[in-house]
């Protein structure tokens, strides 16, 4: 796998210039590889997500905004069933993934996350080795043949762009590199199981600029492979990285659609309103 | 003024100091006391020489240690039928060791000071210890083979050490041949005589049977024949040497060499002669086995039931708490009833101890050790095998009484886990059974390891249970041995803290016997401290491992 990292020389806060290059990107495609339809979610009485109904493109980045609270994280742990863990939470909807309903009974919710990664907020390395943190997802599956390990780990470190950095120091605890590092290492882990989907839980907002950077380049890099959906709190990042943006506000979709378009020209007045600081 | 020096906390800091301090000093003085009484027991004693008079005697000399020395007020004496000058202000009086218990009767002697006439530190006077009869003062005149004078005065002593080495040898052989070659074939005999017991109760004893055990039989007769032969012959060559010796009355004894441990002139040893003797002694008491009713020799299988009782309770426990922890924590549903099950285990870790050995006793050893012997040992009734206190019964009955503390460590160990470490292992496909497993379990390892030092730590200083359920003031066998199955857990087995208390309270020659309870209390001590110190450092090297929780 190539890295490709055209896309992320532009200058952060120049956005008008990414916008317009996105716009060329955008028009072609559609499968749909996510369908969200009609999504409740309750936290006991309290309501967090209403009829939320979305179609997630196949291989592209789609990006959640909004203001603290609106319900992005909660739609986007709903993908790969991370809610489940949470007391007292109902959901009533379908999510729907190659067709299949992942909240149907028959699921097997292991099987689903494999096929739907994660990587949250804060780096959270297994306080292992960084070749068993990038093997552990593959141990579970009953991968233990060390040809075949060491060279999904080497894969897994290159499409991460950490394997110049890790290769010498495999054998090291995973807490002791950087919290850039360690979130890089954890998109490494995630994606050494060949999920067909990743979700990101606002990635970069425990790092620093630079460790932000390399995120989004590598996020650019991955689309090619992997549909993305990140939660970000940051309109820039998301404008950046995306292709396609939804506006979320109070636990509703108010607004879902080109990265370009969703932030030249909003058709609600709430997007407006945020996506220009009038508040958020 | 004032008013401003309590507002400025001062007077807090210094409570919080005398506190801190007053703990401090007595851990100290409770460490210090026993490591002084304890290790001063070994070191070699100068043996005193008295010419002594008091009103009803006359003139008599006394050979012997001091031991310990008490002053009482006249007036005090005087009631308590002591004769006093009136310008005597007070009665000191002398504890002397004066050993020799075979003729006097009686090993030790109050004495008082102002009767001593005389007191002197002659080099020629030997401490002769035995292994019956406690320690003998005197002074050596010779040295006798087969009854026959072969040297005598300063000459006789290279004479002496030279046998006293081979009696030692001899006596090492003997005691092999009768402790474990001996108890082997008795071993054997008795799994012979339960082999055909059994095969009877079967109704399966015949010809064939009956000759097989017969052959075997027969086997261990002729071993057992060679044994005695040769031990007959290892009696007759350690009675050939005796020593003659003699006491402070002036009366000439006989000592078998074969009944001496070893003899020394204390007031002829330099420092480090005695420094060399002391460490013998320390070597001793942590390797030998009891002599003379626990109250010479050494303590090694009251060191060794202890720790062996220590690890088996922990081998129970751990499992046991860390799957109970993990119930309680991972997958039952938090509710009242885990309120109330955490409440219980919690009341669990308060019950008086001896309550868990009634408990022992009446479950564990009569009900199921009753019912084990019942069903696999039919043919050892009417003797118990299981249904009597034994090791297996101790170590589950402390497991018991430790196991809330492993509950409340590990239940604590894994609400620390950091959710995102969860989430982590779940989001990459891992079941809830993986991510315990692989991930959350051996993050919480050091916070098990907690528990059971904290388990160990009770469990080794635990006396009043086990006297109910295993622990015996003297077990003729350890529960380890070279005869299959090698560790039997249906015997009893000796106990640091029980040996104290035997020791001290229940021997018959108390005098004798309390250096030896510091001594016992100081190794107690520090055999907690080494197993503590081997699962802090254990659980160390883990938290090193699995330091994510620290941040």
């Amino acid at each position: 796998m190539t890295i490709t990292t055209q896309h992320a020389h532009t200058h952060p806060i120049d956005m008008h210039a990414v916008l317009l290059h996105r716009r060329e990107t955008v028009k072609e495609q559609n499968e749909t590889c996510i369908k969200i339809e009609k999504l409740n979610l309750y936290y006991g009485q309290k309501q967090a997500l209403q009829d939320v109904s979305m179609d997630i493109p196949k291989r592209k980045v789609t990006a959640y905004i909004g203001p603290s609270g609106c319900g992005k994280s909660t739609l986007l742990r709903s993908i790969n069933r991370m809610n489940d863990l949470i007391d007292n939470v109902s959901i009533v909807g379908k999510i729907m993934l190659d067709g299949i309903n992942i909240y149907d009974k028959s699921v097997n919710v292991a099987a689903l996350r494999r096929r739907v990664g994660m990587v949250f907020q804060k780096p959270n390395p297994f306080p292992k080795t960084i070749y068993e943190n990038v093997a552990y997802g593959l141990r579970i599956q009953g991968i233990n043949d060390k040809r075949i390990l060491d060279e999904t780990i080497e894969n897994a470190l290159r499409s991460a762009a950490l394997w110049d950095e890790m290769k010498d120091r495999l054998n090291d605890n995973a807490l002791s590199i950087s919290g850039g590092q360690q979130q890089r290492l954890v998109i490494a882990r995630a994606i050494a199981i060949e999920p067909e989907v990743l979700l990101l839980d606002e990635p970069a907002s425990a790092l620093d600029p630079i460790s932000t950077l390399k995120i989004e380049e590598l996020i650019n890099a991955l689309k090619e492979k992997y549909t993305i959906v990140i939660v970000t709190h940051n309109m820039q990042q998301a404008a950046r990285v995306s292709d396609y943006t939804a506006f979320m506000y109070m636990g509703d979709l108010i607004e879902m659609g080109p990265t370009s378009e969703l932030f030249t020209n909003p058709k609600k007045k709430q997007t407006e309103d945020y996506i220009t600081g009038r508040y958020g | 003024m004032i008013k401003s020096w309590f507002k400025s906390g001062s007077p807090w800091i210094w409570i919080n100091a005398a506190g801190v301090s007053t703990s401090l000093i007595m851990v100290i003085t409770v460490l210090g006391l026993i490591a002084f009484r304890g290790g001063s027991h070994f070191w070699p004693a100068e043996i005193v020489q008295l010419s002594y008079q008091d009103e009803d005697q006359g003139l008599q000399t006394i050979i012997g240690e001091r031991v310990d020395m008490s002053v009482t007020p006249a007036k005090i004496a005087k009631i308590s039928g002591f004769k006093m000058a009136d310008d005597e202000h007070e009665l000191v009086r002398y504890l002397i060791k004066i050993g020799n218990r075979d003729i006097t009767g009686h090993d030790f002697r109050w004495i008082q000071a102002r009767h001593i006439k005389d007191e002197q530190f002659p080099t020629d006077l030997v401490t002769i210890e035995r292994r019956e009869w406690g320690n003998f003062y005197g002074r050596i005149r010779g040295i006798k083979e087969n009854g026959n004078v072969i040297a005598q005065g300063e000459a006789a002593w290279p004479v002496i050490q030279a046998r006293l080495e081979r009696a030692s040898d001899l006596f090492a052989q003997i005691r092999r041949i009768e402790k474990s070659d001996i108890g082997a074939i008795n071993y054997g005999l008795e799994r012979l005589r339960l082999r055909e017991r059994k095969l009877k109760l079967e109704n399966r004893w015949d010809e064939e049977a009956a000759q097989k055990l017969a052959e075997e039989k027969k086997t261990f007769d002729i071993e057992f024949q060679q044994y005695q032969t040769s031990l007959v012959g290892l009696y007759q060559q350690i009675r050939r040497d005796s020593l003659l010796a003699e006491t402070d009355s002036g009366r000439q004894v006989d000592i078998s060499l074969a009944k001496v441990v070893r003899l020394f002139k204390p007031n002829d040893m330099n420092f480090f002669q005695k420094m060399g003797h002391y460490f013998v002694k320390v070597h001793e008491f942590i390797t030998d086995e009891p002599r003379e009713a626990n109250t010479e020799g050494g303590i090694f299988p009251a060191i060794f039931g202890t720790v062996i009782m220590v690890l088996m309770m922990s081998v129970i426990v751990t499992p046991f708490g860390v799957v109970a922890a993990v119930y309680l924590r991972e997958y039952a549903k938090q509710g009242f009833i885990t309120r109330l099950i955490r409440v219980a285990v919690n009341n669990l870790a308060g019950v008086p101890s001896i309550v868990y050995g009634v408990f022992g006793l009446g479950f564990f050893v009569y009900i199921m050790g009753g019912k084990i012997d019942e069903l696999f040992y039919p043919e050892a009734a009417p003797a118990p095998v299981f249904g009597t206190p034994g090791l297996l019964w101790a170590s589950i009955t402390l497991a018991l009484l430790t196991l809330p503390v492993v509950i409340v460590s590990t239940e604590e160990g894994l609400t620390r886990i950091p959710r995102s470490i969860r989430e982590g292992s779940l989001a990459l496909g891992a079941t809830k059974f993986e991510t315990l497993w692989l991930t959350v379990l051996p993050m919480a390892s050091p916070a098990m390891m907690t528990g059971l030092i904290l388990a160990v730590a009770r469990a080794a200083g635990e006396v009043a249970p086990l006297m109910l359920v295993g622990v015996v003031k003297m077990a003729p066998t350890l529960p380890l041995d070279g005869n299959f199955p090698f560790l039997h857990l249906d015997r009893k087995f000796m106990h640091l803290g029980f040996h104290i208390y035997d020791v001290g309270f229940q021997s018959p020659n108390v005098d004798a016997a309390r250096p030896l309870v510091y001594a016992t209390a100081l190794l107690l001590v520090i055999v907690v401290l080494a197993l503590n110190l081997t699962a802090i450092i254990i659980r160390n090297n883990l938290r090193e491992k699995y330091r994510a929780l620290e941040e």
